[in-house]
C-alpha cells in the first residue's frame, strides 16, 4: 500500500499535534516529523501555513492541510481503507462528534487556558468553576455518544477521543498549577474512567508527554507575573 | 412500500447569516422543511430543549433529532443526502474547503463584528484587521467564478456571510469596509452569487434587512450611553 510522502510540522508539547499523531497512528501512516523549536517558526512553515502560521501542519505529497481537527478528518478520508474509521459511520453520530469536538475547541478548552492565564484568585477560581461546568457536559456528552463502550467512539479510539483526549496532558499540568483537581472521579467518574483507557491505548501512549517535562514548559509558556 | 416521510425543521431567524446558510443548502438540495422563526430574546421552550448548551440557532431538525452549530449542519446536510454536494469530494479539496469556512467564520466574522460594534479609532482598526482578511479571500476568487470553482459550494454559502451581511452594514455603518477598488474579484463574486436563482431566494431581502441592521445599530449605541 503506497501511502505517499508524510511530513508533519509540529512540537511535542501541542495537544492540537497529537491529535495529528494520533490519526497518523491509528491508520499506521510513516511520516516524517519536523519539530519546530519554540520561539521560531521554520520557513517551511511560514510556507505551508501562510495564514496562521502555526502547527500543526500536515504535509501529504508536497500539499499542506492545517488545522487539527480539519487534518484529522483529512487523514480518515485520504486513507480511508487503513485501519479503523476516526469519525463515525452513520451522519448523526459524525454530526454529534463534530459537534463536541468544536465545543471542546471553543468553550471548554478556552475556559482552561483561562485558568493559566488568570490575574488573581478570584479570576483563577471563576476560571476553574466554568472548567467544571463545562466538564460536566462533557461527561454527559460521554454518556451520550458511547452508548456504554469505553469510548467516545465505541469500541475504539476516534475523533472526538482524540480531540479531547490529546488534552489530557494538559489537563493535569493545570490541575497541578490551580492546585485543584479538574477531572474527578465523584463529579465525572465515566469521564475518569475513559482518561486512563485513552491515555492506555497504544497508538496514544508513545505520545503522552510527561506531565514534569510539560510542567516545566507550561512555565516558560505562562510565566508568573513577578509579586 | 410508502417512503417514511423525512420532517426536517430548521429553528431559525430570518436576519441570521448563519440560520440563512443552512437555508441555502436545503433549498440546493431541493430539501422541503419547515421553517420556525425564533424569538432570540424570548426562546421557545423547542430550543432551549434542542439546544440545551448553546441555546442557540439555527438547529436542524431531522425526524426530531436536533443538530446544532450552522457548520455542523451544513456538513451533516451533505453527509445525509448525498445529490448535489456542497462540499468537494475529494479529500484534499475538502480539507481545503474546511480551511476557509473556518476562516471566515473564525477570523473575517469576529473581526468584522467590531466594526459595528465599536466607534473612531478602535473601528479604524477593525476596518484596517477585515481588509486584511478579506485581501486573502481575494486572493483566493482569481481566476475562479466562486470560491468553489467553477459552481457554488461550502465556501460560498459560508461566505455569503461576508457578501450579504458584512458588505451590507457598509451602509448602515457609513464605512465602505470591502471597497470595489481594493477588491474587484469579491465584487464580482457577489455579482455571480446574485445570478444564482438559490442564492436570490435565500438571502434576507436587503430593504428590511438593512432597516434591521440599522435598528440593532441604534439600540447598541443607546445601551452604550
Amino acid at each position: 500500500m503506497v501511502t505517499g510522502d508524510v511530513k508533519l510540522i509540529g512540537s511535542w508539547a501541542s495537544v492540537f499535534v497529537m491529535r495529528a499523531r494520533i490519526a497518523l497512528n491509528l491508520k499506521s501512516i510513516r511520516y516524517e516529523f519536523l519539530q519546530e523549536t519554540y520561539g521560531t517558526k521554520s520557513e517551511l512553515l511560514l510556507k505551508s501555513n501562510p495564514v496562521h502560521k502555526k502547527i500543526p501542519v500536515l504535509i501529504h505529497d508536497d500539499k499542506p492541510v492545517c488545522e487539527s481537527n480539519i487534518i484529522v478528518q483529512y487523514i480518515d478520508e485520504a486513507w480511508s481503507s487503513y485501519g479503523p474509521s476516526i469519525l463515525p459511520s452513520q451522519p448523526y453520530d459524525r454530526a454529534i462528534a463534530r459537534f463536541w469536538a468544536a465545543y471542546v475547541d471553543d468553550k471548554w478548552f478556552i475556559a482552561l487556558r483561562s485558568i493559566l492565564t488568570a490575574g488573581g484568585e478570584e479570576e483563577k477560581k471563576a476560571a476553574i468553576a466554568e472548567v467544571e461546568e463545562r466538564t460536566d457536559h462533557l461527561e454527559k456528552a460521554f454518556i451520550e455518544c458511547s452508548n456504554g463502550k469505553p469510548f467516545f467512539n465505541g469500541d475504539h479510539i476516534g475523533y472526538l477521543d482524540i480531540a479531547l483526549g490529546s488534552f489530557l496532558g494538559w489537563w493535569k499540568v493545570v490541575e497541578l498549577d490551580a492546585n485543584h483537581i479538574l477531572l474527578d472521579e465523584t463529579k465525572t467518574p465515566s469521564l475518569f474512567k475513559w482518561a486512563e483507557r485513552f491515555c492506555n491505548d497504544p497508538d496514544v501512549k508513545p505520545l503522552m508527554p510527561e506531565t514534569a517535562k510539560l510542567a516545566e514548559f507550561a512555565r516558560k509558556l505562562f510565566p508568573k507575573p513577578q509579586a | 412500500m410508502a417512503e417514511r416521510s423525512e420532517e426536517v425543521k430548521l429553528l431559525g431567524m430570518w436576519a441570521s447569516p448563519f440560520s440563512r446558510r443552512v437555508e441555502i443548502a436545503l433549498t440546493l438540495k431541493g430539501l422541503p422543511y419547515e421553517f420556525s422563526e425564533q424569538d432570540i430574546a424570548n426562546k421557545s421552550p423547542l430550543l432551549l430543549q434542542s439546544n440545551p448548551v448553546h441555546k442557540m440557532i439555527p438547529v436542524l431538525l431531522h425526524n426530531g433529532k436536533p443538530i446544532s452549530e450552522s457548520l455542523v449542519i451544513l456538513e451533516y446536510i451533505d453527509d445525509t443526502w448525498q445529490h448535489n454536494q456542497i462540499l468537494p469530494q475529494d479529500p484534499y479539496d475538502k480539507a481545503i474547503a474546511r480551511f476557509w469556512a473556518r476562516f471566515v467564520d473564525e477570523q473575517i466574522y469576529v473581526t468584522a463584528m467590531k466594526v459595528v460594534g465599536k466607534v473612531g479609532e478602535e473601528r479604524d482598526a477593525a476596518v484596517e484587521a477585515t481588509r486584511d482578511l478579506l485581501k486573502l479571500m481575494e486572493k483566493e476568487l482569481v481566476g475562479k467564478d466562486f470560491l468553489g470553482g467553477e459552481s457554488l459550494g461550502f465556501v460560498d454559502i459560508v461566505a455569503t456571510l461576508v457578501a450579504f451581511w458584512l458588505m451590507r452594514t457598509e451602509e448602515v455603518v457609513g464605512v465602505k469596509v470591502v471597497p470595489v477598488e481594493m477588491f474587484p474579484e469579491i465584487h464580482r463574486w457577489v455579482k455571480n452569487l446574485l445570478d444564482v436563482d438559490v442564492i436570490k431566494k435565500c438571502i434576507p431581502p436587503e430593504d428590511e434587512h438593512l432597516n434591521y441592521i440599522r435598528a440593532r445599530m441604534d439600540s447598541l449605541k443607546l445601551k452604550s450611553v
